[in-house]
């Protein structure tokens, strides 16, 4: 016969809002968005590719779609909105659950391995990080130009070519390092989404993970392809 | 064989407690884990010490009492078994072996290795039941369930309730034991009238109790003595999505 404890007054505690699944549902979806504007920047960025011509007149673009019947960087702006709250939901989410996580767990293991999931599902916190701290330095280097040695508004290839040249190596770098990040990031976040959102089930776990891996890939070396081009001097 | 055990002690909820070493020189490897406490603690006995209080009960890897963390994993590094059915066999002679508590906020510590596991009897008793007539029993074959459905309830309703996976999980959450009751009478005819409810009352009874949200890490699936597969959190998110997404609530 099992007597149900009530719960120690000691530790009485409101219901925490939103609730965990919740929170959860809200890191997939603005994720999911933040992965289409990604795989759509990545494949922009491949017009480098096709000459200063082709990347230029593509940026401008960017600026013009969908006028004369909107006026001009109306889609540009829209995706910004949409992207940043995305973003800062995400943030957020994330901030709430790393803290009831932590409060979950108040007393540490002595004696406890590594965890057994992937690399990418244990480096999600520190790895969102650095990629915040990136996605910083990028508006910065490229959007505003400020810390763009070029920083000639309209001139994509040209800032791109003088950002990413071998005296720079620092700055490759660091864009090398922050783009696997996000390989990282997707791999487990992808498969993490699906896993939320989607219908799950034992036979399609594999693929699942195998999905978010390729994706994960193609979008690491996609993007690496640009610095490492302007870098080894087949774009110039 | 002979063992060296670090084990986790703690007179009371209000005690700080430390890891204690001992040493366990007539250990046998036919002996299962608990025996080799039972050895330790016969000892401590004659020796005038406080045994080292630890939870069992079945001994036969059905009531999920036995919980312990040894050498960092839940119920042991043994796949798919209790620590009452963990055999010495698995451990090398002269091996050190550290034995902690299910670390949780919603797991306190009671005395040494025993942990309050009530938090998880509360979120069954907030949604994981059904409503029947009681008295005369109904015809077994009245209700049809596909064979599918009922593989996939019998599946989720292995979960002994034994709190590996929080244990194991890096949020302390409770996700997979929730997935599985979820599941288990999500499958099934009789746990129809309830669902929606269900899944939102448990949710909310999880994460009052104090435990942290579910990140995917899988870690649960992989310490679970009953290998309950991480899809059934799919199946809670997706019935947690339906029940508070506009429609209509059951009862
Ligand atoms: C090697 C990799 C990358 C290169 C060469 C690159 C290049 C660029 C360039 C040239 C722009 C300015 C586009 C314009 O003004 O028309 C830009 C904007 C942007 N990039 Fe990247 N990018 C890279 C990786 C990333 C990554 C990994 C992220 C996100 C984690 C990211 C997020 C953004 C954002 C948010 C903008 C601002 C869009 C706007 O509001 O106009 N980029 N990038
Ligand atoms: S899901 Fe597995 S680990 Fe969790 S309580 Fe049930 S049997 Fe134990
Ligand atoms: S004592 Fe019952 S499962 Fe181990």
């Amino acid at each position: 016969m099992v007597t149900l404890g009530q719960r120690p007054a000691t530790r009485a505690r409101h219901t925490p809002r939103p609730s965990s699944v919740q929170l959860k549902i809200v890191m997939a979806v603005s994720g999911a968005l933040a992965l289409l504007y990604l795989v759509a920047h990545m494949i922009g960025n491949l017009k480098i590719f096709l000459g200063a011509e082709a990347i230029n007149t593509y940026a401008a673009w960017l600026r013009t779609v969908g006028e004369p019947a909107l006026p001009a960087e109306t889609l540009l702006w829209l995706v910004r909105v949409v992207l940043t709250v995305a973003i800062v939901a995400h943030i957020v989410s994330a901030v709430i659950l790393t803290r009831r996580a932590h409060r979950a767990r108040p007393v540490k293991y002595a004696h406890r391995q590594p965890v057994q999931g992937s690399y990418a599902a244990r480096t999600m916190r520190w790895g969102g990080v650095i990629i915040l701290l990136f996605i910083i330095y990028h508006l910065l280097d490229l959007t505003t130009l400020t810390l763009n040695p070029n920083g000639v508004p309209g001139d994509v290839h040209a800032n791109l070519v003088a950002d990413f040249a071998p005296s720079r190596w620092y700055v490759t770098l660091f864009y090398a390092l922050a783009v696997i990040a996000v390989g990282f990031h997707v791999r487990h976040g992808l498969w993490s989404g699906l896993q939320t959102l989607g219908h799950n089930s034992a036979a399609a776990q594999n693929t699942l993970k195998g999905v978010a891996l390729v994706v994960a890939v193609l979008l690491t070396v996609g993007f690496l392809s640009v610095p490492f081009a302007v870098l080894t001097g087949l774009v110039r | 064989m002979k063992l060296n055990l670090k084990i986790w002690r703690q007179a009371g909820p209000e005690d700080r407690g430390r890891l204690v070493a001992y040493r366990v020189d007539d250990a046998d490897e036919d002996m299962s884990f608990l025996e080799l406490l039972d050895v330790l603690n016969e000892r401590l006995a004659l020796d005038g010490e406080e045994p080292v209080a630890f939870d069992h009960d079945c001994r036969e890897g059905i009531c999920g009492a036995c919980s312990m963390v040894i050498n960092g994993e839940p119920h042991g590094p043994q796949k798919a078994t209790t620590t009452c059915q963990l055999h010495l066999r698995h451990f090398r002679d002269g091996e050190s072996i550290t034995i902690e508590p299910f670390r949780a906020a919603a797991f306190p510590v009671v005395r040494d290795l025993v942990v309050d596991r009530g938090s998880l009897d509360r979120i069954v008793a907030s949604g994981g039941y059904i409503s029947a007539p009681t008295g005369s029993a109904p015809e077994a074959h009245a209700t049809p369930v596909p064979k599918a459905n009922a593989d996939r309830a019998f599946t989720a309703a292995a979960c002994i309730g034994c709190g590996a996976c929080v244990a194991a999980c890096p949020n302390g959450s409770a996700s997979l034991f929730l997935g599985a009751k979820i599941t288990h009478l999500g499958e099934l005819p009789q746990g129809q009238p309830e669902r929606s409810d269900r899944v939102v009352r448990m949710v909310e009874t999880h994460d009052t109790e104090g435990f942290g949200g579910c990140t995917n890490t899988g870690e649960c699936a992989v310490a679970c003595p009953k290998e309950i597969p991480l899809d059934v959190i799919s199946q809670l998110n997706r019935d947690y999505r339906k029940a508070t997404t506009g429609g209509r609530r059951s009862a």
